[in-house]
């Protein structure tokens, strides 16, 4: 197990470095830095002091080196717009991202299971049809129009919720929380039923069909043939079953969810990460964009190092040392 | 007063194209402490019976007749819920594989304490002590700790020592075992048997044991049923059965049943089944495409010849070499195979025969050793171009009918295939005319050629894999357990028709078997395999007659009693 995590682990630094050797390029390929950052009558001799200062005529490699230890010191340098170390404008706005990706993802997963385990036993039923013909609405309809459409009913016709913004936060250090405020949590609602809708989806489909794949393996006829109750046949035994792939699935989707939030993020004016890497792209904001770009690896990383780890603690059969 | 009655059962599949009766007007019993075999080939109903005593038919399946009486009480009329709760309690159930009988997240404890506790109610504890007791008379070594680990770090065979563990668990009435050994080797299916058996007679408890073959039905039973096309066709004790059987169909499956104690010139009387067992059409093979150049140049010597040949795979992988673990899955294996010859390598799964297959056709590269075949070593070989002389010259053919042919293709161009690519026909339409008397040959017939394998039955796709095999006019076949996937009866025909290739076309083979009484039906001589190494080569009939290793005497011991068969009709190699 140990050495199974420390191999993980290498293999997240080699990642992390490829993914910075590509955020880094940016700055050296897209745009001239020095053009990006004075003004148009800034003189020649102004201009290579600048880059002697900021070391752009240094090696290539000696250059990247010296972005990854900033990196690795959360230092993503200045924006060139806001004039504000990167790491602080991103600090002040990943609480808002996460906190969205956070209740999506609960939402995704306590609908989509029970929905994809009650369409997968009942599956000749007439609800579980409904369910099934509503959720091809979720996976076909683009995000952007779901949340125009809440927007119009909830938030123009029949104004029971906020359509843009946070609401109220709490600061706790550094981390601002909806979380506690009325008008806060208000807030969270539609673009969180937004963002979680496609995931839910997903996971109910992937749900069903993994439980109908195993509702037909031996074991659950056996354990019927043992007498077992349903309950136990259901729960117990199948869904357990089903859910290495479904831990999978769900793994990537939450890192695509805070990846992807920039679209919800759009259409409710959520301050978030998101909405910053936009403006970031029309303003060519590239600090913006490099940092922006690590950190989303960052959590595909860490994300899909838990999901391997959970792999070990549900399948006895990939656990090395337990070879008999 | 019978422990179990069945009477009158039918049982009906509803379809788009009409009703299927799966099952038709049979009525069986089982008397405490009595084992009652049932018996068919695929397709029979048997299962169904089974899947229908304790309330677990698959829908869209219906009993629409008959009744099923436990101790005189009626049980298919129960609620479910009261039908659940006799499965496990009074009807305990024993599936086919063992392998994937038991849920894989859950710790054998766990699912005997869950099914304890469920029908006895004796609360954690006092399950636990009868879990580990149940594990140890069903001969589990060391069952206080083994009771801790998972289905998967447990053998096949201890796997279904599991499932017959969990299947006692509530001391039921009536065990039913679906193909309880068929998924296992000789030598554990003889311990398994066993053990069912004394459990049978010490709980009086009265069994039913579905299967296809006549082995099991031999060594267990006290009575048999045979089933056909969803009827009884036949019952009684299982010595009448066996020795003096009254309906053809009985007959004709005994007379297919490869016989451990005498070699068969041919297995008579086995078309009762499939009707493609009747050639449509012979092929002269002196004059035909087949049969002409075959004046492959003379070799002195065998014609393959294997010299201390190692395949050895890594179980463990590791960036550096020394730590690694690896196998000898294959371990200084040699023997010679003479032009003509039908040469048989016999051991149990895990033994390394596939793998010395596999090397012979260069499928794998050995590790050490060389694979002589008419006096080049086929190790040795750089060039595709010399490399596909020898392929032309070799063909295999597989276990698995299911898996071996590509779904996708027209059985025309499934055969077709070798033939273009090698070369062997001047024209499309030649191929096509090889193709169409190449299945005629086989007994398939020309009209075959246009559907593709899935509309074929398992026997049927079997004889598709020989004709491709044929189909570069090969002088060296590859069998690797040609037939252990099939039934009997259609196991008789294949084996017939591979004999009548053999001697109308002179093939030397190397043919691949578990299964002892095959090999001794089909080969001239014989190497038994064990963990990878060759114990022992002689002639097949001294083999069976006075075997000179301990394993291979271990092996014929093993092999299920057949003596009570019916000798009837039998033509018998050299009498």
């Amino acid at each position: 197990m140990i050495s199974f995590i420390f191999k993980r682990l290498l293999q997240s630094v080699i990642v992390m470095l490829t993914v910075a050797l590509i955020a880094f390029s940016m700055f050296r390929f897209i745009g001239d830095p020095i053009n990006n950052m004075v003004g148009q009558d800034t003189s020649q001799a102004d201009r290579e002091q600048l880059a002697e200062q900021l070391g752009l005529n240094d090696p290539f490699l000696i250059q990247f080196g010296r972005f990854a230890l900033n990196a690795v010191e959360g230092n993503f340098g200045i924006s060139y717009k806001y004039r504000q170390p990167v790491s602080k404008l991103i600090l002040e706005r990943l609480s808002a991202t996460l906190e969205l990706s956070f209740v999506s993802a609960v939402l995704a997963l306590v609908i989509g299971i029970p929905c994809g385990v009650y369409t997968a036993l009942k599956a000749k039923g007439l609800i579980s049809k409904g369910i099934m013909t509503l959720s091809l609405i979720g996976v076909s309809l683009p995000t952007f129009l779901i949340g125009i459409l809440l927007i119009l009913l909830f938030g123009v016709i029949l104004r029971w919720l906020p359509t843009f913004g946070r609401g109220d936060v709490v600061a706790i250090g550094w981390w601002t929380t909806g979380f506690l405020t009325a008008s806060g949590l208000k807030s969270l609602i539609l673009p969180s039923i937004t963002l979680a809708l496609f995931q839910m989806t997903l996971i109910m489909r992937l749900v069903r069909a993994e439980m109908l794949e195993v509702l037909r393996t031996d074991f659950v006829k056996f354990a019927r043939a043992r007498g077992l109750p349903d309950r136990s046949v259901h729960f117990k035994h199948a869904l357990k079953n089903t859910l290495v792939p479904v831990i999978t699935i769900t793994g990537l989707q939450l890192g695509s969810l805070i990846a992807f939030a920039i679209i919800t993020e759009s259409v409710f004016q959520w301050p978030g990460m998101g909405l910053l890497f936009i403006q970031a792209i029309s303003d060519v904001d590239i600090p913006i964009m490099a940092a922006y770009l690590v950190l989303i690896a960052f959590f595909f990383v860490i994300i899909n190092m838990i999901v391997d780890i959970l792999y070990y603690t549900v399948d006895p059969r990939l656990r090395a040392d337990s070879t008999a | 007063m019978d422990l179990l009655n069945i009477k009158n059962l039918r049982i009906e599949f509803p379809s788009r194209h009409g009703t299927v009766v799966a099952v038709d007007d049979v009525s069986l019993s089982v008397q405490p402490g009595e084992v009652l075999g049932v018996v068919g080939e695929s397709g029979a109903g048997k299962s169904t019976i089974g899947n229908a005593v304790i309330g677990l038919l698959e829908p869209p399946g219906e009993m629409t007749k008959g009744h099923v009486l436990l101790k005189s009480e009626q049980i298919d009329t129960l609620s479910p819920e009261a039908k659940r709760k006799i499965r496990g309690r009074r009807i305990g159930m024993i599936f086919q594989d063992p392998l994937t009988s038991l849920d894989p997240l859950q710790t054998i404890e766990q699912q005997l304490v869950e099914t304890i506790d469920l029908h006895l109610k004796l609360g954690e504890k006092k399950s636990q002590e009868r879990a580990v007791d149940l594990l140890r008379q069903v001969g589990i070594p060391d069952p206080e700790n083994r009771i801790k680990n998972y289905p998967h770090q447990f053998s096949g065979g201890m796997r279904q020592r599991v499932v017959i563990a969990l299947a006692l668990c509530a001391e039921p009435e009536v065990i039913i075992a679906d193909e309880p050994t068929t998924a296992l080797d000789v030598s554990i299916q003889a311990q398994i048997l066993e053990l069912m058996r004394r459990l049978c007679k010490d709980k009086q408890v009265g069994m039913i044991i579905i299967t296809h073959d006549m082995g099991v039905i031999a060594d267990i039973t006290d009575r048999v049923a045979v089933m056909y096309h969803g009827k009884v066709v036949e019952e009684g004790t299982t010595a009448k059965i066996l020795g003096d059987p009254d309906h053809p169909y009985t007959q004709s499956l005994i007379s297919a049943v490869p016989r451990p104690d005498i070699r068969l010139r041919r297995f008579p009387m086995v078309n009762y089944i499939e009707a493609a067992g009747e050639r449509p059409r012979n092929i002269d093979l002196s004059t035909h495409w087949l049969g002409r150049h075959r004046e492959f140049e003379a070799v002195d010597g065998p014609l393959l010849s294997l010299k201390n040949l190692v395949m050895t795979f890594v179980t463990k992988t590791a960036f550096l070499k020394r730590n690694r673990i690896t196998f000898n899955a294959v371990d200084d294996v040699s023997f010679d195979i003479k032009e003509g010859e039908v040469f048989g390598l016999v051991g149990e799964s895990g033994s390394g025969k596939s793998t010395v297959a596999r090397m012979v056709c260069s499928l794998y590269k050995p590790a050490a050793g060389s694979v002589n075949f008419s006096g080049t070593d086929l190790t040795k070989i750089k060039t595709e171009n010399e490399r596909d002389f020898f392929r032309r010259q070799m063909q295999m053919i597989f276990q698995d009918p299911f898996s071996s042919l590509n779904g996708r293709m027209r059985v025309m161009d499934i055969i077709a295939e070798p033939i273009r690519f090698h070369k062997l026909a001047s024209s499309n339409q030649e191929v096509e005319q090889i193709v169409n008397d190449l299945l005629d040959h086989v007994g398939l017939g020309a009209q075959a050629a246009v559907r593709f394998p899935h509309e074929f039955s398992g026997g049927q796709r079997q004889r598709i894999s020989i004709a491709r095999a044929l189909a570069t006019r090969p002088r060296f076949l590859i069998c690797d357990e040609p037939t252990s996937a099939l039934d009997v009866s259609i196991q008789a025909q294949i084996l017939n028709l591979l004999k009548d290739l053999q001697e109308e076309l002179g093939l030397t083979m190397l043919f691949i078997s578990h299964d002892l009484p095959v090999i001794r039906q089909m080969c001239d001589r014989v190497g038994v395999m064990k963990q990878g190494k060759l114990v022992e080569v002689s002639a097949t009939e001294d083999l069976f007659e006075k075997p000179t290793a301990a394993y291979t005497r271990e092996l014929l011991d093993l092999m299920p009693r057949l003596d009570k068969l019916s000798h009837e009709g039998l033509e018998v190699e050299g009498a």
